[in-house]
């Protein structure tokens, strides 16, 4: 999910808009975008398993690559928490977006 | 008795001898390449997290409504923005092509009793990629 979609997202959020190589989308056009019930789902699924996969990859960086595997328990309440409360946040402003 | 001497039944005694096991160092995954290429994958999912708050940040700047929205147009601009959001492109970037890479090794598609080749399978992985941008970008940049 994050492979076949962040990578545009982030070409077109992140470089082409900002740096002017492309117009960006105008308030209303990304406000209707956003508002649409479909969009806000998929959205939601992208925001939630991207999350998910930051949080278990992460996870095993730390635990495999820096051996600090006395922090355990901090790390897995830190990265899945972090995980549920960032799709709590998406679930949250897509509920209640207006 | 002297514990030397022979008994008849001999005491059961926990014996455990103790593994050799070197200790590996913390950055055993800096001095090999495919080590490295492995932790570099996987660091890319935090870029994958920044970019999602980013995200999460858009969009509640749109239900807060155009100040907020030109506020994170502005902050996307910032030149520290953008070097993060160049290297987030390439990590993602790397994570997207090793994932379709390896997809036919995670993925055996029989059709007919027969095996479909890697290339069928990471083509289709590519194609639904290619699609799929296309998509994400026309629902963009969409005027009107």
């Amino acid at each position: 999910m994050a492979a076949l979609t962040l990578p545009v997202l982030i070409f077109l959020f992140g470089l082409a808009f900002p740096l002017g190589w492309l117009e960006a989308p105008s308030y209303e056009a990304m406000h209707g975008l956003v508002g649409r019930p479909l969009a806000r789902v998929c959205l939601f699924v992208i925001c939630w398993l991207s999350l998910l996969h930051w949080a278990h990859r992460f996870r095993y960086t730390l635990y495999d690559g820096l051996q600090i595997k006395h922090l355990n328990e901090v790390i897995t309440v830190f990265c899945y928490g972090g995980a549920l409360l960032g799709t709590g946040a998406a679930g949250y402003l897509l509920w209640n977006f207006r | 008795m002297n514990s030397k001497e022979m008994r008849e039944t001999p005491a059961y005694t926990e014996f455990h001898p103790r593994w050799y096991r070197e200790r590996v160092s913390t950055y055993w995954w800096l001095w090999k390449w495919s080590y490295l290429k492995f932790v570099l994958r996987e660091i890319s999912s935090v870029f994958v997290a920044w970019f999602i708050v980013v995200t999460l940040v858009l969009i509640a700047g749109l239900s807060w409504g155009p100040e907020a929205y030109a506020e994170w147009q502005a902050w996307m601009r910032l030149p520290a923005v953008i070097a993060v959001n160049v290297v987030s492109f390439f990590f993602v970037l790397v994570h997207a092509l090793t994932w379709f890479n390896l997809a036919p090794r995670a993925i055996v598609m029989r059709v007919g009793g027969k095996r479909l080749p890697d290339a069928a399978v990471a083509g289709a992985n590519y194609a639904a990629w290619a699609i799929a941008s296309a998509i994400l970008a026309w629902l963009v940049m969409r005027r009107g």
